[in-house]
């Protein structure tokens, strides 16, 4: 393996059979049987994007029929065991089956592009990881489906979601399809912390890390640092339910408030696992669009660690109300306002960033700006509430509803759709429609406001969360009539996306490598990339590479891999100095076969016990064959 | 309108009420009737003229940014040292300079509001319930002196201690107009105290999701002079008061018959089940179950043959009836006030 600085085009380091043979390398099998053996980390990750967007809409729609039922007091549209399910599966499904997901999607598939590699770290695994989401998110909905949802709440505080109190398979639905999140979140953590940290192209030191790239390391820290204490409460809970152990049962001596700081232990994190991605997502588009290099890069991605800390300490403002001693949760207050600094910082960096240049207003950095407003205000009332009376009023109420939502839709929706829009031709080799983007955004943005700023006044009056329908004497129909209608307004926002997206995979224009003009990697392969994603692994030398191109006419490249294995480059973790060459798996079944396996394990046990035993040989005997040892000419 | 003849008014109604009533409503946190409450609400106003600011101050100079952008010359770019500026000024000093004064003067109000309330200050114990209320007034040995359920009477001006709890799910205790909420948590005891300042009805909900009727689980806090409350007090006290018509003496017997007294009790006589509310002064309450429909003798009988039209998933079964049966029922208690 050797430096080389030969210019544009390839064709001057190896010939053209060469890159024939590349591409039968990386090549992903067609056919349906193909289909279940890729483990291309842009497969999967455009996989994980379009599974969750079908996700978003499925919750989408239960959203918008919670939002009917309220529209008017005393309706009777949705009864309450039905409307129950109906703000349970949306809360669990927008959270763990569109929020984080689409974001490791994203990362999935753009940190490899991003970070100038080939595929990630561990492919199968990451395969793995995508089915066992699959598997759980339909399993989910399926529920549903037969009118056995879970019905306890996204929290599912115990003892409401004990065996004594939700019979039926709902909770058991629910504890099991978490544990299916939080496999498939870990496997993509590992394995985005491992590429980013080993694969990066040689020259990129950590201080030359595209921002969003950063912001999923951090999200990947989190993940695995937050996951293990819904895995250890959501277990404790399957074994209360199935085999009548006593951890959260009070006559047993079990107690209650444990699985509520386990529960918000991760639950917490993990609302930032959501929005610190849709971070590197607007530093990402701000500088595209501003065209120069963004103001404060170390103290944006200082900020975005200090949030990854920080967000560990707050999860008992999310208890202020269960009694826990004043004094105590006084240091939680003060650790939830510290959190406005970082976030502070990154706002004003923005803008710094903002002022003076020639923005160029394309739909994605539309939909940034609507993040700002947005976000603010979320981030304001996240204040507010971190204070321990006023949230004793506000707690469990639309105020909090509001809150949230300004939080998570203005702050990880808004970016998400405006990287959508950015991303897209990279993803499909195709350019979306720009008025039909500016629509979308001006409705989603106008029936947003409509829809959840009510809901701040609606809390302060006394509308408590969760609750199917409320009598008419407490005046509440007109906001509630309004947030209603601003709800349609949305979603009609977000549909016109939707059809932009169709419209534009089916005709839309054909996009260059670099529409934007953008300085990062993942714009130096083609569009949609070749299923090796770069012919030759780039050499960086700042943190702006293809402006650098630009300027010089010529570009360094990573000559002498093989062409006929799938080989990447592993580099040092801090000044990415090349250390050695490795070779990836190639597609296989075994993941799909492993993950099929462990699920009915998961899903039987519900039923009775013996499905572990069952589920326990069967995914050993795939995993023998998954690491099966190549072939050695492989191998060498 | 059944509620409104006895909860505070909603203020103004139609359209452009909303914004102009922002802090009216029966169970409005800022339409404070007491010190905790009027102590949030307090800290509310300046809350939200900061964040008003900072809001507007953010915005601001975000639209200058990309207003200038537009320009046909671009404006001159920050240089290294104003960015740096701007970021400290924006990104550190203001978050401090906004919540500093913010969180030291919730926890100064946190310290006021839960400073322990003197030891003869009357108790009450309130059980959250699926999905109601069950209500004593305890006496200084802590002893049950009286049971009533889903309406909770107190002396105006002196503060209240209520020992919250739950032998089901989670329930939270909250009368918004009085103070913030407080979870009742199985297997626990929590404490709260308030004091009504202003004579009136106000309105309490369960705020923490407890199953499939949380969203009709409320009931009505009726602040009243210490003589008037006194004076109930006592009244509750005593055993039910005895049939004094032949209708009654049979609506009683239909109850002993029918599976009522399976559940509920009605002091002085043999009914004493304990599943349901305590019905020995039920027509001297305002609402029936649980705050969701005025007690008037229509709303009674249809309950009483139907909850689930009224409560949909209500732990109480329908009752079968005969119309005459149901009419002496109903006269029996109608009289037990
Ligand atoms: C179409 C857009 C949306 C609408 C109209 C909508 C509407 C609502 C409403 C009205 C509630 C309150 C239900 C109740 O308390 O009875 C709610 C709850 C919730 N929403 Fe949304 N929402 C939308 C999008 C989202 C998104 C994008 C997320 C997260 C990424 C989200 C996460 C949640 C969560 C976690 C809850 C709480 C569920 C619970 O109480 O268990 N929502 N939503
Ligand atoms: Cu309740």
């Amino acid at each position: 393996m050797t430096l080389e600085t030969p210019a544009t085009p390839h064709d001057r380091i190896d010939s053209a059979e060469q890159a024939t043979q590349l591409e039968r390398t990386w090549h992903s099998p067609g056919g349906l049987l193909g289909w279940f053996t890729h483990v291309n980390q842009r497969m999967i990750g455009k996989r994980f994007i379009i599974t969750a967007f079908i996700f978003f809409l499925l919750a989408g729609i239960l959203g918008i029929l919670i939002r009917l039922q309220l529209a008017g007091p005393e309706q009777q549209f949705i009864g309450p065991e039905l409307y129950n399910q109906f703000f349970t599966m949306h809360g669990t499904v927008m959270m763990f089956f569109f929020a984080i997901p689409v974001m490791e999607g994203f990362a999935i598939y753009f940190v490899p592009l991003m970070v100038g590699t080939r595929d990630m770290a561990f492919p199968r695994l990451n395969a793995f990881g995508y089915y066992v989401y699959l598997i759980g998110g339909i399993v989910l909905f399926g529920s549903l489906l037969l009118s056995m949802a879970p019905n306890a709440g996204w929290f599912n505080y115990v003892p409401l979601s004990s065996k004594l109190y939700s019979p039926g398979y709902g909770v058991d639905v629910w504890t099991t399809m978490i544990t299916f999140i939080e496999v498939s979140a870990l496997t993509a953590a590992v394995e985005l912390i491992v590429t980013t940290l080993r694969m990066r192209a040689p020259g990129m030191s950590l201080n030359r890390m595209p921002l969003f790239v950063w912001a999923a390391l951090v999200m990947s820290f989190m993940i695995v640092f937050a996951m293990p204490a819904v895995i250890v409460s959501s277990t404790l809970l399957i074994l209360d339910r199935l085999v009548d152990t006593q951890f959260f049962i009070v006559e047993g001596g079990g107690e209650p408030l444990l699985w509520q700081h386990l529960f918000w232990y991760f639950g917490h994190p993990e609302v930032y696992i959501i929005l610190v991605p849709a971070l590197g997502m607007i530093s990402t588009i701000i500088i595209t669009f501003t065209r120069r290099p963004i103001y404060g890069y170390t103290a944006l991605v200082l900020s975005v660690v200090a949030i990854g800390f920080v967000s560990f300490g707050l999860w008992v403002h999310h208890m202020f109300t269960t009694g826990l001693p004043q004094l105590g949760m006084s240091f939680f207050t003060a650790a939830s306002v510290t959190i406005a600094i970082p976030s502070g910082v990154q706002i004003f960096c923005w803008i710094a960033s903002l002022w003076g240049a020639r923005i160029r207003f394309a739909t994605p950095m539309l939909w940034v700006l609507g993040f700002f407003a947005i976000f603010v205000i979320g981030g304001l009332t996240g204040v507010m509430v971190a204070s321990i009376p006023f949230d004793t009023q506000v707690h469990d109420t639309f105020f909090l509803v509001a809150h949230f939502h300004y939080v998570l839709i203005g702050g990880a929706v808004f970016p998400l759709i405006g990287a959508t829009y950015y991303w897209w031709p990279k993803i499909t080799g195709r350019m979306m429609s720009e008025t039909a983007g500016k629509w979308s955004f001006w409705l989603a943005f106008i029936g947003f406001n409509v829809t959840f700023f009510p809901m701040h006044q609606l809390g302060l009056e006394g509308m408590p969360r969760r609750i199917y329908t409320y009598v008419e004497e407490m005046g509440w129909g007109d906001l509630n009539l309004l947030a209603t209608i601003g709800s349609l307004v949305l979603a009609t926002g977000f549909g016109v996306t939707l059809i932009n997206a169709i419209w534009s995979v089916l005709r839309g224009r054909r996009a260059e490598p670099n529409p934007w003009g953008a300085p990062t990697l993942e714009w130096a392969a083609d569009s949609p990339p070749a299923s090796y994603n770069f012919r030759h692994i780039p050499v960086v030398e700042s943190r702006w590479p293809l402006w650098d191109w630009e300027q010089a006419g010529e570009r360094a490249v990573v000559t002498g891999l093989r062409h006929d294995r799938r080989e990447v480059v592993l580099t040092s973790v801090l000044d990415a100095k090349p250390v050695g060459v490795q070779v990836l798996p190639a597609p296989t079944i075994w993941p799909f076969v492993s993950a099929v396996a462990a699920s009915m394990g998961f899903i039987g046990i519900i039923f009775h016990p013996i499905f572990f035993v069952i589920a326990f040989f069967l995914v050993a005997f795939t995993l023998v064959a998954w690491f099966w040892p190549r072939r050695p000419w492989r191998d060498d | 309108m059944p509620l409104s003849k006895y909860v505070r008014s909603t203020g103004l109604a139609g359209a452009a009420a909303p914004l102009l009533s922002a802090c009216e409503g029966p169970q409005s946190a800022l339409d404070p009737a007491g010190s905790a409450a009027a102590l949030i609400a307090r800290l509310w106003w300046p809350t939200l003229f900061v964040a008003a600011l900072v809001t507007l101050l953010v915005l601001t100079l975000l639209a200058v940014a990309v207003l200038r952008a537009r320009r046909k010359q671009a404006a001159l770019p920050l240089n290294a040292r104003q960015s740096r500026n701007l970021m400290i000024a924006g990104g550190i000093l203001l978050p401090l300079a906004a919540t500093i004064p913010f969180a030291l003067s919730s926890f100064s109000i946190g310290r006021v509001i839960e400073a322990p309330v003197p030891d003869d200050a009357m108790t009450v114990e309130v059980i959250g319930k699926q999905w109601w209320w069950e209500v004593h007034y305890l006496d200084e040995t802590g002893e049950r002196i009286a049971t009533t359920a889903n309406e909770i009477h107190v002396p105006v001006g002196e503060p209240v201690r209520f020992l919250l709890k739950s032998d089901n799910v989670i329930h939270s205790f909250w009368v918004p107009n009085l103070k913030g909420k407080t979870d009742m948590m199985p297997g626990r005891t929590n404490v709260t105290a308030m004091t009504a300042d202003e004579p009136g009805v106000y309105r309490g909900q369960c705020a923490e999701y407890c199953g499939t009727q949380h969203a009709l689980m409320a009931f009505l806090l009726v602040a009243e002079a210490p003589e008037a409350f006194d004076a109930w007090l006592e009244g509750q006290r005593r055993s039910a008061m005895e049939p004094e018509t032949g209708a009654q003496a049979q609506g009683r017997d239909v109850f002993l018959d029918a599976g009522c007294a399976g559940c509920h009790t009605i002091r002085g006589t043999p009914a004493d089940g304990d599943l349901g509310p305590d019905l020995t002064h039920l027509a001297g309450r305002r609402t029936l179950a649980g705050a969701t429909v005025p007690n008037r003798i229509g709303h009674l009988g249809g309950w009483i043959t139907d909850p689930q039209h009224v409560k949909p998933g209500s732990r109480m079964p329908p009752s079968d009836l005969t119309p005459e049966e149901l009419k002496t029922l109903l006269d029996y208690l109608e009289s037990l006030e």
